[in-house]
């Protein structure tokens, strides 16, 4: 188990690495100047050599970069172009409404899925997996940004349940930040359930006609408990994966998401930084974005050894 | 054949013969501004009303086809191109450092979402419907590479193969003559489905103002532009909506039903 | 009354009928074996006294067991009849077993199901049956996991899992034919001793009419869906009426007569042989450990000599055909083919390729789906440097056909309008149309029913008439080496421990594996010979 996880922890550090030198170079291929983008054609020499000096342009590529992720170590994300103001805080406050978003979406969208995928599968061919096959279907089609805008119509301007958009903060309590970030979640998690539904019910079914059980249910088990004792733990293993894969998606989508709601979050960060050549916050948010993706695809690889003791005892 | 494929098929030509004769005819000039007709709703004059310019919406969705058309074709093309390559090569020299690279290298993309990889691209040299095509694209060929590679594994464990191998046939030769052919199937079926996502993914990226530019006409900015009329004028958003939804859904249920109708088991028996 | 009494039983599944009235009874203690080809509806039978059957089936007749009407239960009822009055043993253990669960707690689920005891005693019980089964818990403790099992043991678990209540029938669907020879005695004579210990009645289902015979108190034939004739093993063994039972019996033990060998010229020498694989690392930084497949093996095949190659699954001898076709290479000795090296410079030797060929196991993985019969048995033609074209090419593939027994006109057909025996026919034909000097047979026949491999074994015969073959057959099944070679190697655990003559190696083995396999393999008794 522990030789499993270092090498899994291996892998995540390289990956990060190769990750980082990636949008590093990416970001270097990008014409024009910072320093002279910030102050202007009309700048002196002397000032623009200052600022440069002071935004660490002034260095090798390479020393440049191992000051970036030195830098981000030790939580110091670099000073951004446009605001002078230090990138880490930027994005601290922005964190703070993204990551409880992609959170509540994940979590609504897995408490979804779970139970239609495993009525879908339990029932097999009748009306009831008809149904949620029928709205997976639908709901696999929609584009969540569609969606958002369909419910702000429905919920905020119409029934007026919820604000049409903007973020109440988390100073007024946990309640009235989740009340403001729900129907972004609702949006954002909808099409993903539909997704881990489908996958749920069809790994469910491809564990159905496996041998054990057949096994279970000569033992005297009732298909709904063979479904349940044995089934359910087996299918896990392949809608773990799924599950990763949608923290990247639900990541992605609530930057678009919170350009429907007006949110303060990452998204919006990153926008207002491309319009404005904020390169250093772009890299930062992107770098971040990814750190997240992998970092959490390591926990579901954790997560696989938990439910599957072949990878644990594999050492 | 099954329904589903069928209605898919319908629904997805439907598209793209809008997509076609939008080159030849529509209703009206999709770019034309004719302010006095600003925000009809859907009539006879025109079909799917107007925007807030008095544009005719029909004329726009048909040649907003064209576009999500051409970016998701042309991206599924890109990762179709390099990752059955990739994924034959990694099957064929299974385990080997060649494997481990192309391997590891598909984990490395999965962490940039099309979307990031899009911000990226956009941030060093602008937007447009090409930086659209080539985040999709690149996001498209690990896709394709680890289905390639998964099915292919298996294929190379079966005899055939390995008597293939006993005639003295090459691993490139096998590759192309036994194993693509077997696994092809599959790729069509992914290959819909990544049309499908290609779509959604370009109609996100343009809604953000990521992915084509005006004036070329794309159901994701349109309905960028509607979010803020869509209180007094919500057709302006549902059109271009369902536009999206029935492509999706159309182009899904054809992947659904071509894996059905084209997996060998289910031929064999009916043979 | 009989412990099952199954009368008149039919089963429609949709539109296909499986089973025709088919009747048979257990007694408590009996030994009840159904035999007969794949198709013949055994296992369906099984399933059927289970309610265990496939969607869309639809039976009439009667089943009772112990006097209750199975057919007529509702669900509920018979979740609680079965794992509590009937236990069922499957065909693949590596497979049977939930492999996420510990082998305790499936164990001890067939008496939580039925609230049969409380959580603690049914603990108690876990260990007892599984200490009974041969899985003292001091040594497999009930935490274990399946894949941390051999495939006996995993047999050993499920059988436990039968067990566990003490029902009074236990039906077992082909429990040993995924096992090796000397593990399936084991488990053979498990439970046979549960029977008489525990009194409770044994319907096995199997092809093997060797274990039949061995085994049974009572045998049923079956063919199509039908029984076709039933009654007590010793006086059914002696007295066949039917002659389709007469044909299974002769087709289980079918001799042939091989051509006399000519004098002695070596054609494949195989010297000092040795090929490792690494195996994983135990600790992070540990030195990877290598697992010896094949150790120092030597031997010759002369020309014109039918060879054999025995030994239970795991022993190298795949890795060794695999290196002997040049499909990996092996670290150190030396392979020779009249004279040639299999490799030259870490690649296959193209001179030596041409003149080997093989026949595997699978008659459905041998071929791409995807071509007609002709581009299958002559892609071959590869090897060589002039391949036939045209009219030559044709007459090629129509000569071949005929010579394995089927029609010019298949080769534009493809591979799924033939069944497993005519498939096999086609990899015959596949391996002979370059006319090469050697055939390795890597469990050819292994995959095929007993009438259908006698087909096989007498076409092989005839073409070693016709084409003065040398072969390698490489096979678990001793009876088949035993009349389709002249010469035997048996190997265990990477080594050949023994070779010879087949008949004295068979009729008097020295070494004390060699013993146990010829032991272990249950045999025809010699009653029913000659009777066909």
């Amino acid at each position: 188990m522990l030789r499993y996880a270092l090498k899994r922890l291996l892998s995540l550090i390289l990956s990060l690495a190769v990750a980082s030198l990636v949008i590093f170079a990416v970001i270097e291929v990008a014409p024009g100047d910072p320093a002279s983008f910030m102050l202007g054609v009309n700048a002196q020499p002397d000032t623009l050599a200052a600022l440069r000096a002071e935004l660490g342009l002034d260095v090798s590529k390479p020393q440049r970069y191992l000051a970036w992720v030195g830098g981000m170590l030790t939580g110091d994300f670099g000073t951004s172009y446009t605001y002078r103001t230090p990138v880490s805080d930027m994005i601290a406050d922005r964190l703070w409404v993204s990551l409880p978003l992609s959170l509540y979406a994940l979590t609504l969208s897995t408490a979804i899925a779970f139970p239609a995928g495993i009525y879908a599968a339990a029932r097999r061919g009748k009306p009831g997996d008809v149904a949620v096959m029928g709205a997976t279907q639908l709901g696999v089609a929609v584009p969540n940004f569609w969606f958002a805008m369909m419910l702000v119509l429905i919920f905020a301007i119409n029934l007026r349940w919820f604000n049409a958009g903007g973020f109440a903060g988390w100073e007024g309590g946990l309640w009235t930040g989740l009340h403001s970030l729900t129907l972004p979640a609702i949006a954002l998690a909808l099409p993903q359930a539909a997704i881990l539904a489908r996958v749920m019910r069809s790994a469910l079914l491809d564990i159905l006609g496996e041998d054990f059980m057949r096994t279970a249910r000569a033992k005297g088990l009732s298909r709904r408990q063979a479904l349940w004792r044995h089934g359910v733990r087996n299918a896990l293993i392949p809608v773990l994966t799924i599950i990763g894969l949608q923290f990247s998606f639900l990541l992605a989508g609530s930057i678009i998401i919170e350009q429907v709601f007006y949110l303060p979050g990452l998204g919006r960060l990153v926008f207002q930084a491309i319009s404005s050549r904020d390169l250093i916050v772009v890299e930062s948010v992107v770098m971040l974005l990814v750190f997240a993706v992998i970092t959490v695809n390591f926990l579901v690889d954790l997560a696989y050894a938990a439910v599957d003791p072949r990878l644990r005892s594999r050492t | 054949m099954s329904r589903n494929l069928i209605l898919g098929a319908c629904l997805s030509s439907l598209v793209v013969l809008a997509a076609l004769i939008s080159f030849a005819w529509t209703p009206y000039d999709h770019a034309a501004l004719n302010i006095p007709d600003k925000l009809q709703t859907p009539g006879v004059q025109h079909w799917f009303g107007t925007d807030h310019f008095g544009r005719d919406m029909f004329s726009m969705i048909m040649v907003g086809a064209r576009t999500s058309i051409a970016v998701a074709l042309v991206a599924v093309g890109i990762g179709m191109a390099l990752g059955v390559p990739l994924g034959l090569t990694a099957a064929a020299r299974k385990g080997s450092w060649l494997d481990e690279l192309i391997m590891r290298g598909n984990d490395l993309v999965f962490a940039f979402p099309s979307l990031v990889i899009a911000i990226l691209i956009t941030a060093v040299f602008g937007a447009g419907a090409i930086n659209a095509i080539i985040a999709i694209g690149i996001f498209n060929i690990p896709v394709f590479a680890r289905i390639t590679r998964g099915a292919a594994l298996s294929l190379w464990e079966r005899e055939f193969i390995l008597a293939a191998r006993v005639a003295g046939k090459g691993a490139a030769r096998i590759s192309t003559e036994h194993i693509l052919p077997n696994v092809a199937n599959l790729l069509i079926v992914q290959g819909t489905i990544q049309f499908s996502l290609g779509i959604l993914a370009e109609a996100g990226l343009s809604y953000v103002g990521l992915g084509a530019q005006p004036p070329t006409p794309s159901w994701g900015r349109m309905l960028a532009d509607a979010q803020t009329m869509v209180s007094f004028a919500p057709h302006l958003a549902l059109i271009p909506g369902f536009a999206i939804i029935l492509t999706v859904l159309g182009l899904n249920l054809m992947g659904d039903g071509l894996r059905d109708w084209l997996d060998p088991r289910i031929r064999v028996a009916r043979a | 009354m009989s412990l099952l009494q199954i009368h008149n039983l039919s089963l429609a599944i949709h539109d296909t009928e499986v089973l025709k009235e088919v009747s048979l009874t257990i007694e408590p203690g009996q030994i009840v074996a159904v035999t007969g080809e794949s198709g013949s509806g055994k296992s369906m039978t099984a399933l059927a006294v289970m309610q265990l059957l496939p969607g869309g089936a639809r039976t009439s007749g009667s089943i009772t067991l112990d006097g209750q009407e199975v057919l007529e239960l509702a669900e509920p009822q018979m979740c609680a009849l079965r794992g509590a009055s009937v236990g069922m043993v499957f065909q693949e253990p590596m497979t049977a077993l939930n492999p996420v669960r510990t082998i305790g707690d499936q164990v001890m689920e067939t008496i939580l199901i039925h609230k049969a005891m409380p959580r603690v005693q049914a603990e108690e019980r876990a260990r007892e049956v599984l200490t009974r089964v041969g899985l003292p818990p001091d040594r497999f403790p009930l935490g274990r996991y399946p894949h941390e099992l051999s495939g006996g043991q995993r047999q050993r678990v499920v059988i436990a899992m039968a067990i566990a209540l003490r029902p009074k029938l236990l039906i077992a669907d082909e429990p040993t034919t995924a096992l090796d020879v000397t593990t399936q005695a084991q488990i053979l004579d498990l439970l046979k001793g549960l029977v008489t210990e525990y009194g409770v009645g044994l319907l096995m289902i199997t092809h093997d009419l060797a274990v039949v015979a061995d085994l049974a108190d009572r045998i049923v034939v079956m063919r199509y869906g039908e029984v076709v004739e039933t009654g007590p093993t010793r006086r059914l063994l002696t007295d066949m009426k039917h002659p389709y039972t007469k044909m299974l019996f002769e087709a289980s033990d079918h001799q042939v007569n091989l051509p006399p060998t000519p004098d002695p010229a070596p054609l494949l020498t195989v010297d000092k042989v040795v090929r490792d694989y690494r195996l994983a690392r135990t600790r992070l930084f540990a030195k990877p450990g290598h697992a010896r497949a094949v150790d120092h093996v030597s031997f010759t095949l002369n020309r014109g000599e039918r060879l054999g190659l025995v030994g239970e699954s795991g022993c190298g001898k795949s890795t060794l055909t695999r290196a002997i076709l040049g499909l990996e290479e092996a670290q150190s000795g030396q392979i020779l083919l009249d004279g040639q090296p299999v490799f030259t410079g870490h690649r296959p030797n193209p001179d030596v390729r041409r003149k080997m060929q093989v026949v595997f196991q699978d008659p459905f993985g041998s071929f791409n789906p995807r071509h007609r019969v002709d581009r299958l048995i002559t892609e071959p033609f590869h090897l060589l440097d002039t391949p036939p074209k045209g009219a030559e090419r044709r007459d090629r593939v129509a000569e071949m056909l005929t010579a394995v027994g089927l029609s010019p006109d298949d080769a534009r057909k493809y591979i799924h309008e033939f069944s497993g025996g005519q498939r096999q026919r086609i990899a015959i034909a596949r391996a002979l149309i370059i006319r090469p000097e050697l055939i390795l047979f890597d469990e050819a026949v292994s995959a095929l029913d007993v009438s259908v491999r006698a087909q096989i074994l007498d076409l092989l015969a005839e073409l070693c008439e016709a084409y003065d073959l040398t072969y390698l057959f490489i096979s678990h099944d001793l009876s088949v080496v035993r009349t389709i070679t002249d010469r035997v190697l048996v190997m265990q655990a990477g080594r050949i421990v023994e070779q010879g003559v087949t008949g004295q190696v068979f009729d008097s083995p020295q070494h004390a594996y060699t013993k146990a396999l010829i032991t272990a393999a249950p045999r025809l008794p010699d009653l029913g010979r000659g009777v066909a």
